[in-house]
């Protein structure tokens, strides 16, 4: 069932999965069941929204931790225990701030018994190729964030890894640096000067995918499978402004953004030839999963606060009310990653809704937009309560209590059973946060306790029944 | 800044200076010259403490009054802090690693150490003594030893405390990378988790030693019913001179006492928390940092250097290779079934001995009369309100002043260093002296005990009022004189909210202080006669000293259980609250 079955797969994994352990005694699968090879010659992207899971498979992949189901092969031959021949290039460097430049890069060496004259040697060779030279007994913190990630490049070269893993290598850099340093990577890859057979990069930034990648796979979330798996046609180097280049982003952002509609697909001879259609594999492999393992149906909330949201719609109905989402991200000089959230929480009010793309504004986003403060409370509860389960289910209980009172505790096992224990927490700020905006609830957090509050008084009637002429279709 | 004058000056009596006119004569030969001597000097040390501890066991060592004695005794109490910490070094790297990373293992172990941290170390010291002489008979050893583990269960806790916390706040990408890469255990031992650990390492050792003066000093010397333990050191010379009434004697001890301390800072501390600047895990070069006269001499000494490239460099490498190439073949193996099984016999050995000494204790309890029972209950009573009178005086006093300090930049940087001096020079070592003004001076016990807790206790709080005043953002100050906040005012809305946490943790570190120097303060051998108050702490050196060890071992229990009490119900809730509500986020 995979697209790929050859044999001279590096790595290959074979209907993994992934659960943790929550403190109640279950387990919230997090991977589900997924098949991936990783072929040589191919510079693969994972892409996927924030918190779906693409650290988790990337480090099922390298060997870093166990798959809960499945098998990992390594050149065909199963995989347990012994670490394969594989690097990571981390995010935050993960540098040891308490090596030299030199000493960081030799640390990988001395693991696998390489004397010292031979070390040196290899490690100065490598700081050579990724343009480090001069710079060998400085400390990672005398170093700017490009710098620092060059050294994270040499200690991974410096073992001659067979795949190079990369999870967000370039994020925490500024985008001339990362620019700069994602030339300079492509062009060691294409050169041939890096001794790796295949990489795999995750990233969330869509454009970096289709710079770099030979193949981009889109991940979805809760849990993460397989949404869409392209070949990239595109000839190096790449032109950010091609419209070939440009028809590719709109197409993945599609994707990413709205995973259950049709999109029509990019040219296959010049552009990217589709493995897997948006959707994927998904629909028939959930069903299979057994039912032990819980998998997220209650609502999840973006995680937008108030204030981000009110922006957003305020921005877009100066804009008249229908704005490009690609556009809308540049002109907000915004990260898709931080953008898609808001995005995400206003469609989910019925302040807006997406197609194609495009976010368009509806006529409670509207009149959201040209109310007075107060008023805004007025239509942000109503919103609130309409659409989001956990708020229905605190007013109501609320409502229904002689003290008008309950303790968060209650809230917090709800959304246990149903998302990881990180993710409940942000479940749970987020929630308080529209929450206590609606004027909902009040929330005392040292006592831990959620208060009925008196509802914002409506000022006029005619905005009222207007508003709730239109109801939303999101 | 003096630190670098200092060295500049060294460099100025090179003989460089002198004659300039030879090039070969290199600065760098002053510091080989001391650093020869300084191993000379050691080898000497090494000698004379083998022929003293190997001998036969003196139990009343005379202790000389001499001036000239001082150096030596102070030698001796060195060491016994020395190999003490040595111990809870050791101890901290296994407990903390064991708890770190093993997660059944860490439910225990971390509630285990809470409790450990808040027993009275004084109430063992009996016990200890005891146990060890019996274990070295004939032998001046076993003192010795005793007091060393004495010292040893009274620093160990916090280290390893701060060595599990540490290890277990290593970032996940760090750890992911010494795996991804194979480090080997050794490896990422020494390059990842104990540089990592450095500073909260330091820190904690700084402070344990401190501690661990306060008890070396009290056990050197000391009344075992009628058997006298004596050992050559500070502790034991000042409670001779004060016993003699011998005030120069008392004074030379102090100043040695003080000199110690302050020569350990200049010697051993400075340059270390100078040298761990390097494991600070920060983004950017940080533009403050500490710097040592010492340090920079061990750094440019040349021998030093090639001794190091001959011998712990090549060393390192081997020890490096060999784990390294023993470690690509170890993962794969489990660990095999009799392995296994001997654990589980060990675990099973350690709850049964556990299940009998509780059996033990609870036959020994019930065996305890009433009228002993009540009198201990009193005696808690007491010792309670004369560890918060002490409190109390202590916070009242130090609050003015440790915020008038802390506000005033200038007196901050005159009056920071005298109060760590002063907060480090061991309260028990003053109490003969206090005792014999107190007895000069009229007033029992009772009351003079409470001076003598203040003695121990008091710095703490100042140090951290101190502390807490300083890290009150200017930004805030300026806004209360731009609302004209005054007087009472000014003080519940900037000052208290603003030292809060500071002084939290100040009282909790005095309390624990306060409870454990009872043991000493409300029971006195002093001149031939005992001075005696009402208290826990006088039933548990009285038990003591009548070898009625049923006895001790209840009121000891008691105390225990009072300070894990009060630490539970009082101190923590106080944490918290200082935690989350008067955290200035910065
Ligand atoms: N050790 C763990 N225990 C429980 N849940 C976990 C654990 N590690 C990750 N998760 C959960 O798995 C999900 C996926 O996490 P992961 O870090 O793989 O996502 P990601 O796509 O890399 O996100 P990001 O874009 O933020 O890097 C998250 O919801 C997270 O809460
Ligand atoms: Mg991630």
């Amino acid at each position: 069932m995979v697209s790929s079955t050859q044999n001279d797969a590096i790595i290959e994994a074979v209907e993994i999965e992934k659960s943790y352990p929550q403190p109640d005694g279950t387990r919230i699968q997090v991977v589900s069941q997924t098949n991936l090879s990783i072929e040589p010659g191919k510079i693969i992207a994972l892409l996927g929204p924030s918190g779906c899971g693409k650290s988790t498979l990337l480090r099922i992949l390298s060997g870093l931790s166990k798959p809960t189901a499945g098998m990992l092969a390594w050149h065909g031959k199963p995989l347990d225990g012994q670490t394969p021949n594989v690097a990571i290039v981390f995010q935050s460097f993960a540098l040891f701030p308490w090596l030299t430049v030199l000493e960081n890069v030799e640390a990988p060496l001395e693991a696998r018994a390489v004397g010292a004259v031979e070390r040196r040697k290899r490690a100065l060779r490598t700081l050579d190729t990724v343009g480090l030279d001069g710079f060998e007994t400085a400390y990672p913190k005398e170093l700017s964030g490009g710098m620092k990630q060059r050294v994270g490049f040499a200690r991974a070269l410096v073992v001659e890894p067979e795949v190079l893993f990369m999870d967000e290598p370039f994020s925490a850099l500024d985008v001339l640096t990362a620019e700069n340093l994602r030339g300079e990577l492509l062009e060691l890859w294409l050169n041939k000067k890096m001794p790796t057979k295949a990489i795999f990069i995750v990233t969330h930034n869509i454009e970096e995918a289709v710079m770099l990648a030979d193949r981009v796979i889109v991940l979805g979330r809760n849990p993460a499978r397989i949404r869409s798996d392209l070949n990239l046609r595109l000839q190096h180097p790449r032109d950010r402004k091609s419209p070939r280049f440009l028809e590719l982003v709109d197409y993945i952002y599609k994707v990413m953004t709205e995973p259950d509609a049709e999109h029509a697909p990019p040219d296959a001879e010049t552009t990217a030839e589709i493995v897997l259609p948006a959707g994927g594999l998904t629909k028939d492999t959930r069903r299979k999963q057994p039912t032990v393992v819980r998998t997220t149906k209650y609502q999840m909330l973006p995680h937008a606060r108030v204030g981000g949201i009110a922006g957003l719609i305020e921005f877009l109905h100066d804009r008249g009310g229908h704005e490009d989402l690609f556009r809308l991200a540049e002109e907000l000089v915004m990260d898709v990653e931080d953008l898609l959230p808001i995005i995400e929480a206003c469609v989910l009010l019925g302040f807006a809704w997406l197609k194609e793309g495009d976010v368009q504004i509806s006529p409670q986003g509207s009149a959201f937009a040209e109310a007075d403060i107060q008023q805004r409370k007025v239509l942000f509860r109503q919103a609130a309560l309409e659409h989001v389960t956990i708020l229905k289910q605190i007013d109501s209980i609320l409502k229904r209590k002689s003290d008008h009172s309950i303790n968060d505790e209650f809230f917090h096992d709800i959304l246990d059973e149903h998302f990881a224990e990180d993710e409940v927490q942000r479940q749970f700020e987020t929630a308080m946060n529209w929450g206590r905006h609606a004027e909902i609830f009040d929330y005392d957090r040292e006592s831990g306790r959620l208060v009925q509050a008196e509802p914002p008084a409506p000022q006029d009637t005619a905005a009222e029944s207007q508003n709730s002429a239109t109801t939303p279709k999101a | 800044m003096t630190h670098e004058k200092k060295s500049a000056g060294l460099r100025g009596f090179s003989p460089y200076r002198f004659w300039g006119v030879l090039p070969s004569i290199e600065i760098s030969y002053l510091p080989d010259l001391l650093m020869g001597a300084a191993g000379m000097a050691l080898f000497y040390g090494l000698l004379v403490v083998g022929r003293t501890w190997l001998g036969p066991f003196t139990p009343e060592v005379e202790i000389r009054r001499s001036p000239l004695a001082l150096p030596a005794y102070a030698g001796y109490s060195l060491l016994r802090i020395t190999i003490a910490y040595v111990l809870s070094l050791a101890f901290t790297f296994v407990y903390g690693y064991i708890a770190a990373y093993n997660a059944r293992a860490e439910r225990f172990m971390i509630p285990l150490l809470d409790v450990l941290q808040s027993i009275p170390v004084l109430s063992f010291l009996p016990g200890v003594m005891l146990a060890m002489v019996a274990l070295f008979p004939g032998r001046q050893l076993g003192v010795e030893a005793g007091a060393i583990l004495l010292i040893f269960t009274g620093q160990v806790w916090n280290m390893a405390f701060s060595f599990y916390a540490s290890l277990k706040s290593i970032p996940t990408e760090m750890r992911e990378a010494a795996k991804v890469y194979g480090f080997s255990w050794w490896q990422r031992f020494l390059q990842m988790e104990l540089p990592f650990s450095a500073i909260g390492l330091v820190w904690n050792s700084m402070m344990s030693v401190a501690g661990g003066w306060f008890f070396l000093m009290a056990c050197e010397m000391f009344v075992l019913g009628s058997r006298d333990f004596r050992l050559p050191g500070l502790g034991s010379y000042l409670q001779t001179a004060a016993s003699a009434g011998d005030t120069p004697s008392i004074l030379w001890g102090v100043a040695t006492m003080i000199a110690v301390i302050v020569l350990l800072d200049q010697f051993v501390w400075r340059p270390v928390i100078a040298w761990a600047e390097k494991f600070k895990v920060e983004q950017v070069e940080s533009t403050e940092t500490s710097r040592s006269w010492v340090l920079d001499l061990i750094r440019h000494s040349r021998a030093l250097a090639q001794i190091r490239k001959k011998t712990v460099a090549p060393l390192g490498e081997r020890l490096m290779l060999h784990f390294a190439h023993t470690h690509s073949g170890e993962e794969r193996q489990k660990a095999s079934p009799w392995k296994v099984w001997l654990l589980r016999l060990l675990l099973v050995a350690v709850l049964a001995a556990i299940g009998y000494g509780v059996v033990r204790v609870a036959m020994i309890l019930s065996g305890i009369q009433k009228a002993e029972l009540q009198e201990a209950g009193i005696g808690l009573g007491a010792t309670f309100l004369r560890v918060n009178v002490a409190l109390l005086i202590g916070a009242l006093w130090t609050i003015p002043a440790g915020v008038a300090i802390g506000f005033q930049p200038r007196l901050a940087r005159i009056a920071q260093p005298l109060a760590q001096i002063a907060a480090s020079v061991p309260a028990t070592a003053l109490f003969p002296v206090v005792l014999l003004l107190l007895i000069r001076v009229g007033g029992g016990l009772g009351v003079g005990s409470i001076v003598l807790l203040l003695l121990g206790t008091q710095w703490y709080i100042l140090f951290n009022v101190i502390a807490g005043a300083i890290a009150i953002p200017t930004d805030l100050k300026e806004c209360c004189s731009v609302f004209r906040l005054e007087g009472l005012q000014r003080w519940r809305k900037l000052i208290l909210p603003g030292i809060f946490p500071y002084l939290v943790t100040g009282l909790v570190t005095a309390s624990g202080g306060a409870w454990n120097a009872s043991i000493i303060a409300e029971y006195f051998h002093f001149k031939g006669q005992i001075y005696t108050t009402v208290g826990l702490g006088a039933t548990i050196s009285q038990a003591t000293d009548q070898g009625n060890f049923n006895l001790l071992l209840a009121a000891t229990m008691m105390m225990a259980a009072t300070v894990v009490t009060i630490n539970r119900l009082v101190w923590r809730r106080l944490y918290r609250l200082a935690e989350t509500r008067f955290r200035l986020e910065t």
